[in-house]
């Protein structure tokens, strides 16, 4: 069950971050996948995390806010993260789908406040590609203000993700970071960028329990 | 130069006949129309960081000719409402809820700059949408990436990030600074090298607003030059080469100002779509319609006759 839910502000936009777990030492924080907020119960891949256990609903999604007019991007993402690094220092992340690219984005962007970030199966995980998908333009007829947000289920599934520009975040996480291995692949649906990420030499390619075991520490 | 303290003129320079605003699933745009309101649409699209008014000479010169001249605000720009994300997605959005609040069928399409890079990305999934499209300086090419070696270009990606995440933690605090007419105008006078001071005055007067502490302009606080994501030049210029409707390119060749893709002719004629026409100025900066407003509005009307 969740324990507690708090909000933050992320320039000026409610998020909410829900205690799934209560604990010593650095929290763990989950990200959920696309279209999904964050588990109503503490999972069970997380029993041995001695810390907190945290869960964030992203940016329309869950309980947080949902914004006028959609504008998603991944990297817009990285800011509710940002928020709650800020709210509770360095935090070591679990992402699902979604929630695993916007883990590796904020790994390379913020690398002194993540200590450790697992990249996980989940929904929206391949995004739109490596290459732009299909063109799809279209209006929502009337501004939105249930979750999930369409404008997020639509732009958040067709953002491209080229494998490249997810090894450079990765090279900014080692560079930052003073963990030898920060980002580990924990995913078994290896779309391009997360077999590019997998495949370089200094990313752990763990099953999810093994792999928050090595950032319990 | 002529005005009281408050205003500018500029010679050809008139502000719209009517103003009015539509909506994109929430986000109010403003919309701006030169023109008689009976006579045959075109739609004008600005470029990043422009506003609708910086058409305040060129738009008058096609209306004049018989258009009714229609051109909105993109969102955070201008008088269009702030949102809490833009991105190149949203902005295509809202150009296909802005085109198909005013027209009721295909019309011509001008785009300049960013604004025509998303044209052709919007008529790449909505191809209905145009009868003709004339992109001014808006067809992007890896000519223009900068040649810088991979360690630095890494270098800047993170430091944009960085500074990007700071900016978003600190939204709600974000103003523009407040300045004088003067001011705000030799402030974006590194963005526009090529344009008269007093242009840049005049924009200063229909783009920005005046408070009790000076002029700011009215654009979100929270946008920059720039941006963020992964983006590829042939992303778009594959498009480019899928339009089925009459096309006009028209390039500057002027590579010693900031703004613009300065792609060349050799980058894009290999996606030129068939019947296609494009022109080369070597002698005019990224901002056609505002250096050389008579020749390339003369260009326009011309290229535009047949689907009048």
């Amino acid at each position: 069950m969740i324990l507690r839910t708090e909000s933050l502000t992320s320039g000026g936009l409610r998020l909410a971050l829900h205690t799934l777990a209560e604990g010593d030492g650095r929290p763990l924080l989950l990200l959920h996948g696309l279209g999904e907020h964050a588990p109503a119960e503490r999972p069970s891949w997380t029993s041995a995390w001695p810390g907190p256990v945290l869960a964030l609903d992203f940016t329309g999604h869950g309980e947080s806010e949902v914004p006028v007019g959609g504008g998603y991007m991944p990297e817009s993402l990285m800011a509710d993260v940002d928020a709650v690094l800020t709210a509770k220092g360095p935090c070591t992340i679990v992402g699902r789908g979604l929630g695993a690219w916007v883990a590796l984005l904020i790994s390379g962007a913020r690398p002194e406040l993540v200590h450790g970030a697992v990249l996980a199966d989940g929904s929206g995980l391949a995004g739109g590609g490596p290459q732009p998908p299909s063109p799809y333009v279209e209006v929502l007829p009337v501004a939105v203000t249930t979750t999930p947000d369409p404008f997020a289920l639509l732009e958040l599934s067709r953002d491209v993700r080229p494998p490249d520009y997810a090894l450079d975040f990765v090279r900014f996480a080692i560079e930052g970071s003073t963990l030898e291995y920060p980002i580990v692949v924990s995913a078994r649906i290896r779309p391009d960028w997360v077999a590019a990420v997998a495949a370089e030499p200094d990313v752990l390619d763990l099953p999810l329990t093994e792999a928050l075991l090595r950032f319990a520490d | 130069m002529e005005g009281t303290d408050d205003t500018r003129s500029f010679p050809g320079a008139r502000p719209p006949d009517r103003t009015g605003r539509v909506d994109s699933s929430g986000v109010g745009l403003a919309v701006n129309e030169w023109g008689e309101p009976d006579a045959p649409l075109l739609a004008l699209v600005h470029g990043g960081f422009d506003f609708s008014r910086t058409f305040d000479v060129f738009a008058p010169m096609l209306a004049d000719a018989g258009w009714r001249v229609v051109s909105w605000d993109a969102r955070g720009h201008g008088d269009s409402d702030r949102a809490r994300y833009y991105s190149w997605a949203s902005d295509v959005r809202d150009h296909l809820a802005a085109i198909t609040s005013l027209a009721d069928g295909p019309i011509p399409i001008v785009g300049h700059s960013k604004g025509g890079g998303q044209i052709l990305d919007l008529l790449d999934g909505r191809p209905s949408l145009a009868r003709a499209f004339v992109n001014l300086d808006g067809l992007p090419s890896q000519f223009s990436a900068p040649d810088i070696n991979d360690r630095e270009r890494r270098r800047m990606r993170r430091a944009d990030l960085t500074s990007t995440l700071d900016r978003s933690s600190r939204r709600t605090e974000l103003q523009r600074r407040p300045d004088t007419i003067e001011g705000l105008a030799s402030r974006r006078a590194p963005m526009n090298p090529r344009l008269p001071k007093e242009w840049l005055e005049y924009l200063v007067t229909v783009g920005a607003r005046r408070d009790a502490d000076g002029w700011r302009w009215k654009i979100d606080p929270f946008l920059h030059l720039g941006g963020f994501g992964p983006w590829r030049s042939s992303w778009s210029m594959e498009h480019l080469a899928a339009l089925d409707v009459p096309f006009l390119g028209v390039l500057s060749g002027v590579t010693d100002e900031p703004m613009g893709w300065k792609s060349r002719l050799e980058d894009v004629a290999p996606f030129l779509p068939a019947d296609g026409r494009l022109e080369f100025f070597d002698d005019i900066g990224h901002f056609l319609h505002i250096e050389q407003p008579r020749l390339i509005a003369d260009m326009v009307l011309e290229f535009l006759e047949p689907v009048r």
